[in-house]
Parts: C-alpha cells; sequence; structure tokens
C-alpha cells in the first residue's frame, strides 16, 4: 500500500497551493479529488473552461489557472475523480476511483472539502427546477449552460455575480428577490472600517448592481413569505417585498444565502467544532496553522471557514508548510520567515468577512422554517417533524435522527444538519453548541458493497 | 419528457447517443451528465423512494444525491457522470432486479 | 417521594418498562442521557429473534419465545395510542448456512433445545432449492438454511420514537440530557445527576445498558457487562430483494438493506472500520449477490450490552431493596416482555414471571 507524507483532499484552491507547495519541499504528497479536473467549485474545470468563456466569468476565475499549472508540474500525484468515504488512524484514507475501491496511507492529512451552500429550505425548495446559485456557476463553468428564465433568491454577492454573468451572456435573470434588506447592507457599512479589500467588495457589488439596473434586471430587497410553486417542478417564485406581493413566473429558480463549511471529513474524524455566530455555523476547532485537535489532521479552505479562494489558497500553503516543517523537512526558523507574508494576506483577505457577514445575512425563514417545509430533502423530513420530536424529549441532531430518519439519506446530512441542529436548540432553548450536530461515519459518501468487498482482506487472500 | 428545455447550450461538441428510461437522447460527449440532461430536457431525474417525488439536480456538485440515475444497475450521481457513447440511464431502481 | 418507580435510562429496556408500570397505574421518573451516549437503542439490528438463543438455557428460549408472542398485540398498541405504526413483520427468520457441516450442526443442536422445549419449537430445514423459491435473490453458495417461525424483524427506532411518545402520554415523567452521578436510599431512594438533578422514588430500576456496569455495584449489583462492538451497514432504499430477515441481512420497512454485524471486544470504541465493513459487505454478497451493486449510505458501530453468558441480568439488590437490574442484550426482541410481563416481578405479585435463572447468583465468585 501507498505510503505519503501528505495526503490531502479536494483539489480546490487551498488543496491545488497546499499540494504543489508541499512537494516542491520534498514531500510525499497524494492528492484525492472527486472530479475529474483540479479546481474544485470555485476554479471547476479552469483549464478547459477559462479558454472558452474566460471573459465572461472573469479574472478572479482565470486567476485559477495559475494554481493548477503549478499543481501539474509539481509531482503531486494527483488522483482525480477519488472519491474518499472513510479516514481511519493511522492515518488510512479508503477511496473509491473508477468503481474499484483502494487505500492510502499518510503521516498527516490535509483537509481542503471546501464549501456547500447553506441549506436554503423555503416551501417548494426540493421542485426539480430549483437549484442553488452555485449549481448555476457550475453549470455556466463547467458547461456553458445557461437558465432561459431564472429567478435569483437570497442574499449575497454571489447572486450579484451570478446575475451579473448571465446578463453578458444574453440570458438576464427574471428577477433578482434579495432578503436582505437595505438596513442590513448600512449596519455593515460601520464594519468596512479601514479595510481596503472591503471597499473593493463593497464598490464590486454596487458596480454590479448597476450593471444588472443597466441591463433591465428587475430587483427586490427585504423580500419575505418565500415559496417557490409548482406541483412537478418550479413554475414561479412568490413573495412579499415593498409591501406588495408578487408572483413571477419561471422555470429554475437559483437559491443562495452564503456557503457553509463543509465539514463531513472533519466530524467524522471526531474534530472538535465550534459554533461560529457570525458565520452562522459549525467551525473546526484549529491553531494557527490548521492544525485540528486531532493531530496530524490539518484543515484548510472554506471547510475551515468561509473565507474565499484568496484565504484558502494562502491557508492551503501555511498548513502545507508546517508539515513541512513538522516533517523535518524546513527549520522552524525558515518556517516562521516563509508563513509571515501569507499570515499578512490572510490578515489582508479577512478583514473584509465582517462586512460581508453584516451585510448578507441569511435568510430568517430559511433559517427557521415553517412546520410544514421539508427540511431533509433525502428522507423528507419537515420542520414540524424537528420540532415535535425535541418535545419528545430530543435534545439532540443523533436522538432526533433516529426519531425521525432526518440525516439518514445518502446525503447524509449535509444539506439538513445545520437546520435541525438550529431547530432543536431553538425548542430546546439552547444553544447550537450545546445541541451539537450529527455524528458522521464512513461511508462519507455512498460506496457500492461491491467496491468495499472487493477491499476484503479474506476475500483477497484467497484470490492470491 | 419536456423537450423544450429550461437551459441554453452555448457549447458545440459532438454528440453521442444514449438513453434515458429507455428513449434515445443525443449528448455532447465528455459533458457532464446532470448537465446535459438539464440542457436535453430531462428536469425530473427520479422519483424520491419515500414519497415518489420528482427531483432533479439541486448542487452539482455531489453534495445533495438528488441527480440519481441508473446506470449498469448501480445508482449514480449524474453531476459525477460523463457522458459517453451509448450509455443507458435509467431513473434509479424503478425496473426489477435481476434473480442472478 | 415524586414518584413509585426511577427508571434510570431511557433506551428501549428503560422505556418498556416505564411503559408497562404506566399502563398499571404507577408513576415513573425516567433519567435519560444525552444525544451522544452510547445507545444500543439506536444501532440495534431490529431483529425480534428466537432461534440461537438459550441453546445452553432453555428458560431463556422461552423468555425470547414469549416475548416475540407478546409483541405483535404490544406494537398495535403503541401504534394506535401514537398514531404512529410500529413496522414488525413476524414471518419467519433465516439462519443462512454456507456449508452442509455447518447446517446439520445447528440443526441438531436445534433438535436438542427441542426436545428441552416440549417439542414447542418450530422450525424446517430448506435446502439450497427450496430456499431460493423463499428468497429468489439468495446467492449459490448459500447451502441451505433454518427457517424458524418465531422469527421477525421490527422497525427498532419507530419503537423507540413510540414509547418515548407514549410515555410521556401516559403522564411518565422524562428527564433528557441526564447522567446519573449517585443512587442513594436513606429511606427512599434518592437519584442524583451530574447537573444536580435528584429525584426521589419508592423503587429505583437500573437500566442504563452499559451505565450499569459502573452505577451497579454501588447499588449492590455485581453488573458484570461488557461492550461487544457491532459494525452495521445500510445501504440506499431499494426494491423489494429479501423477504425474511437473518442474521446477515433484512430488509427494512423503509427499504434499504440492513447488514449486521460484527463481533468485537474493543472496549467502549464504537467506530466503524473499513476492515469491518468489507468484511460484513462480502458476506451480505455471498448471501445475496445483488447486493454487489447496492449502494451503502450510513454505517455505524454499537455497543452490544453483553453480560458474561450472554443471558439478561434481573437482578433484585439485595443490600438496596427496591431496587432493581434490568439488562439484556435483546432490548427489541425482549421489549414486549418487559412491557408485559417484568411489571410483576417488579410489583412481587403472584403473576410475577420466574427469572430466578436470570440473577446474578450464577455469576460466581471467582
Amino acid at each position: 500500500m501507498t505510503r505519503v507524507d501528505l495526503a490531502i483532499i479536494g483539489a480546490g484552491p487551498a488543496g491545488m497551493a497546499a499540494a504543489a507547495l508541499a512537494a516542491r519541499q520534498g514531500l510525499r504528497v497524494t492528492l484525492l479529488d472527486e472530479q475529474p479536473r483540479a479546481g474544485g467549485q470555485i476554479y471547476r474545470d479552469v483549464d478547459r473552461a477559462a479558454a472558452l468563456r474566460g471573459d465572461l466569468l472573469g479574472p478572479d476565475y482565470t486567476h485559477g489557472a495559475t494554481l493548477t499549472a503549478a499543481l501539474k508540474h509539481s509531482g503531486v500525484d494527483h488522483v482525480s475523480g477519488a472519491v474518499v468515504w472513510a479516514i481511519e488512524e493511522g492515518f488510512a484514507l479508503s477511496y473509491t476511483k473508477d468503481g474499484r475501491g483502494a487505500q492510502v496511507m499518510a503521516d498527516r492529512v490535509l483537509l481542503a472539502t471546501g464549501a456547500i451552500e447553506r441549506p436554503m429550505p423555503l416551501p417548494g425548495w426540493t421542485l426539480p427546477g430549483v437549484m442553488t446559485a452555485g449549481a448555476g456557476q457550475i453549470l455556466l463553468k463547467q458547461s456553458g449552460v445557461l437558465a432561459r428564465r431564472a429567478v435569483l433568491v437570497g442574499t449575497g454577492p454571489l447572486l450579484y455575480l451570478t446575475a451579473a454573468q448571465m446578463l453578458r451572456a444574453g440570458t438576464p435573470p427574471l428577477a433578482l428577490v434579495e432578503t436582505a434588506t437595505r438596513s442590513d447592507l448600512l449596519g455593515a457599512m460601520r464594519h468596512l472600517g479601514g479595510a481596503l479589500r472591503g471597499w473593493r467588495y463593497l464598490l464590486k457589488g454596487l458596480g454590479l448592481l448597476a450593471e444588472l439596473k443597466r441591463g433591465g434586471v428587475k430587483r427586490h430587497v427585504g423580500a419575505t413569505g418565500l415559496a417557490i410553486e409548482g406541483l412537478a417542478r418550479a413554475e414561479a417564485l412568490s413573495f412579499s417585498a415593498g409591501g406588495k406581493s408578487h408572483r413571477i413566473a419561471c422555470d429554475t429558480v437559483y437559491l443562495h444565502h452564503g456557503v457553509v463549511p463543509n465539514v463531513q471529513a472533519a466530524r467524522s474524524l471526531g474534530i472538535a467544532h465550534d459554533w461560529n455566530a457570525a458565520q452562522a455555523c459549525f467551525l473546526p476547532r484549529l491553531d494557527i496553522w490548521g492544525q485540528s485537535d486531532v493531530p496530524g489532521i490539518y484543515v484548510a479552505g472554506d471547510s475551515a471557514g468561509i473565507g474565499g479562494a484568496k484565504v484558502a489558497e494562502e491557508a492551503g500553503r501555511l498548513a502545507a508548510l508546517h508539515v513541512a516543517q513538522a516533517a523535518g523537512r524546513i527549520t522552524q526558523t525558515e518556517l516562521d520567515r516563509q508563513a509571515a507574508p501569507l499570515r499578512a494576506t490572510l490578515a489582508r483577505e479577512r478583514a473584509v468577512r465582517p462586512f460581508l457577514d453584516r451585510a448578507y445575512p441569511p435568510c430568517p425563514e430559511a433559517l427557521a422554517p415553517a412546520d410544514a417545509t421539508l427540511i431533509c430533502r433525502c428522507e423528507e423530513v419537515t420542520a414540524g417533524d424537528i420540532r415535535n420530536y425535541a418535545s419528545l424529549g430530543c435534545v439532540g441532531p443523533n436522538q432526533a435522527k433516529a426519531f425521525g430518519r432526518a440525516g439518514m439519506g445518502p446525503c447524509q446530512g449535509r444539506y439538513c444538519g445545520l437546520t435541525v441542529t438550529a431547530l432543536l436548540a431553538e425548542a430546546n432553548g439552547q444553544t447550537p453548541d450545546a445541541t451539537g450536530y450529527y455524528r458522521v461515519r464512513a461511508p462519507l459518501k455512498p460506496v457500492t458493497l461491491g467496491e468495499l468487498a472487493q477491499m476484503d482482506q479474506t476475500a483477497q487472500d484467497a484470490a492470491e | 419528457m419536456n423537450n423544450a428545455s429550461p437551459f441554453l447550450e452555448t457549447e458545440t461538441a459532438s454528440r453521442v447517443t444514449v438513453t434515458f428510461a429507455g428513449a434515445p437522447l443525443d449528448l455532447p460527449l465528455g459533458a457532464n451528465l446532470a448537465a446535459a440532461l438539464l440542457t436535453a430536457g430531462v428536469g425530473a431525474f427520479r422519483q424520491t423512494p419515500v414519497s415518489g417525488a420528482p427531483r432533479g439536480p439541486f448542487c452539482m456538485m455531489g453534495a445533495c444525491f438528488d441527480c440519481l440515475v441508473e446506470i449498469d444497475g448501480v445508482a449514480r450521481q449524474a453531476c459525477m457522470t460523463e457522458v459517453t457513447a451509448g450509455l443507458q440511464i435509467d431513473r434509479p431502481h424503478e425496473g426489477d432486479h435481476d434473480a442472478g | 417521594m415524586e414518584t413509585d418507580y426511577t427508571l434510570i435510562g431511557g433506551g428501549v429496556v428503560g422505556l418498556s418498562v416505564a411503559w408497562g408500570l404506566l399502563k398499571r397505574g404507577r408513576t415513573v421518573t425516567v433519567l435519560d442521557g444525552d444525544d451522544g451516549s452510547f445507545r444500543a437503542s439506536r444501532g440495534n439490528f431490529g431483529l425480534v429473534w428466537v432461534q440461537s438463543k438459550g441453546m445452553n438455557q432453555p428458560r431463556y428460549a422461552q423468555w425470547s419465545q414469549g416475548s416475540a408472542a407478546l409483541w405483535a398485540d404490544f406494537a398495535a398498541e403503541l401504534g394506535d395510542a401514537t398514531g404512529q405504526s410500529v413496522p414488525l413483520e413476524q414471518n419467519g427468520g433465516y439462519d443462512l448456512h454456507f456449508s452442509e457441516e455447518s447446517l446439520q450442526e445447528t440443526v441438531d443442536k436445534y433438535n436438542v433445545l427441542k426436545e428441552k422445549l416440549g417439542g414447542d419449537y418450530p422450525f424446517e430445514v430448506l435446502g439450497h432449492n427450496a430456499l431460493r423459491k423463499e428468497e429468489p435473490h439468495i446467492g449459490p453458495k448459500v447451502v441451505g438454511a433454518i427457517l424458524h417461525h418465531q422469527d421477525g424483524h421490527a422497525n427498532p427506532l419507530q419503537l423507540l420514537r413510540a414509547l418515548a411518545a407514549d410515555v410521556r402520554r401516559l403522564g411518565g415523567r422524562v428527564l433528557t440530557g441526564k447522567t446519573v452521578s449517585r443512587v442513594s436510599k436513606p429511606d427512599s431512594f434518592r437519584v442524583t445527576c451530574e447537573d444536580g438533578t435528584t429525584v426521589t422514588s419508592a423503587k429505583v430500576v437500573l437500566a442504563a445498558g452499559l451505565g450499569a456496569a459502573t452505577l451497579g455495584p454501588s447499588m449492590g449489583f455485581k453488573a458484570p457487562i461488557r461492550p461487544q462492538r457491532g459494525q452495521v451497514l445500510i445501504t440506499e432504499k431499494l426494491p423489494k430483494l429479501i423477504n425474511r430477515p437473518s442474521l446477515i441481512a433484512r430488509q427494512v420497512d423503509e427499504g434499504g438493506i440492513q447488514i449486521g454485524a460484527t463481533n468485537e471486544e474493543v472496549g467502549l470504541d464504537d467506530r466503524v472500520t473499513q476492515p469491518g465493513l468489507s468484511g460484513l459487505a462480502a458476506d451480505a454478497i455471498a448471501a445475496y449477490p445483488a447486493l454487489a451493486k447496492a449502494q451503502l449510505v450510513r454505517s455505524w458501530g454499537a455497543l452490544r450490552v453483553l453480560s458474561p453468558d450472554g443471558l439478561p441480568i434481573y437482578q433484585h439488590s439485595a443490600t438496596m431493596p427496591g431496587a432493581y437490574l434490568v439488562t439484556c442484550h435483546s432490548g427489541i426482541t425482549l421489549a414486549a416482555a418487559h412491557a408485559r410481563l417484568l411489571p410483576d416481578w417488579l410489583e412481587g405479585t403472584e403473576a410475577a414471571p420466574d427469572l430466578e435463572v436470570f440473577s446474578e447468583q450464577r455469576f460466581a465468585v471467582s
């Protein structure tokens, strides 16, 4: 079995940057990634798509090509199409590629598993035609596919960017329906302070809004009472805004109210997590190098806390440097010397977060959905069900999962976990920390029994 | 199957024939299967085993499992699959199992 | 005194007993653990199972048979009371065999037990072809099976939910998130929790699963119980593939195939391991080859609550009269007996079942 100094999960900005740097320091590195090509979600398919539609997607996207290029020439063993489904002590990483199970052993592991969209449970959000704005981005980046009649719903700069790209491509969204209010934005201005990056974000956002206005994209703010209508698929979005009821007929609804760390891998290792009120999600507890309370396990990028692509890149490098030092490749002095400029960039990039978190708060009615709203897409469990389980004594998500199956389906709680914690915390009058989160176990992603069985030692012995 | 697709395709790629639920479809070779099916006008990829509700792609990044389809008897995420010639795609677990 | 009874443990065992006591007009307080407690009630295999139990102690076989016979009525009553059914199927279950020798060996043992039970042990042996008629997906490596007609399976999580709901509906006081730190008996019982909560009652039932090993000795019990890890798999929901349950696999009412289970002596470690999962998958595919294409969606390790001989322990404390230890490995199978029969034993009525063989006297002082 292969044994490496460092195994990295995820070939987004954090994983790619960390892999290239660690390899440059002489470490043996394996980079496992689910996608066929490096880039992660933010730079999805950048090597192919930058040439085709780089103009449309902008320089923030095409920057990813520098990372994929560095990765290509690094000597890193980049295993694409590898779905990691277990990480055990030692560390043993089990994964599936092309329908075969395999394992790699690593002295240290960097989890660079990125973010997922914050679940946005609204009435009708499970209908075909309702997708995340991130999904819309992926459709455009990877496939050059655009929704003809879409409504964008929620909050955050990604909505503006998506709308502007759609406009430039000749398929403007029917409307931009924001749940944030003008006072959210005004209140957030106080947090801009001297953060130059913050002003840049703000101006960029205002620039995009001006572009959308020129392009005739209708915008609503402070929308409430959101519901997606339709029987077999999304047919319309209804909501209230500006004291009026609205109904917009559409084929596609793109939802977005921020992204949250994808914590499945970190949780499966039992890493301690803490509730972060500003980002309204759990974050893994890490030291200044990104190392967790499970020695040898590092987390970087959005899976360590939402910071965006630039933060991910530098945090990945920081973790890789620390791994190099721990593996005896560089001295402490060298570590500190090389880390200093990375930390400076990180501080600069992170200074904008308080502004963004305040300007674009999550949609309140999706954080505490109405009783009838489905919150677990897989097992079709409603918010009311979870409140009922609280009344039957469920103090945390694991007992609620046993009572009503929320989190038991194939997505393994990715799109209901935060909602279940929030609902139980509210119903029980407890903090999210005291309420806790799902106990995440292998398989991190489904694996066929055939793939599993083929890794059975006795079966292998018999075959030999 | 609704063939007036709500999605617009901007790339031109060579096409191959696949079948979805028994019906032939021409999809771009090497394309993301979920994106290709959406563009071909397939909105609902499956019915849930819980209530029978229709579902289609939601996250496009392998996290939500709403775009599940069946290929060679195995439930796979369409958004994590590439289009190849002759692919036989079914709605998951609608047919009977072979007694084999 | 706040209630007649305090139940230490809010799992299926504790809640079944509490439910039975409430049904006969007793008042109860149930102290339940937190979200992360080791909970066999959440991790078990869901069988309502008779065969293979009590091979060396016919009374255990009888006790299991008795509970299995009460189960349908018990489940129906809970379902009616809570408005949500507790799925149960009792159409028999298999012990699958991969060699003629092991099949014959087991049949011989069953025949001995059958005789001791006066013939009440309804099983039949199915050869491969007969089995295949019953289970079209059975694999060629399975030479045959013992079909025991008293076996079946339930949805153990719906049982847990129904008990939690109905104990409350019947007026039971259930306190969750509690870890009991001390039990004393100045006159009546005082049960103290780590968070300072104190409850008082006339009697106490210790039904805390593995927690009984630490609390038991202070209450006059030997409580020689240990954890044994069982790793369990469950697949995506599938069309009907398995008709009757076996120890290898069963199809749950929601559609998933549940596959069990390892037997590992690893202390209080409830993690899953790749070798464990792979081995279970290989066994399941040997039994049902179609499972090779099924997606595993969840797995877990649960800790069995085992006594040295695997039998339940029902013990009245000698040093703390009014304190009872109730612990067993098969909390699902025995749930109906615990709900319907055990209250008579706790109350000391004429109708009390004879549980002498399950007392701690069987554990010799070494």
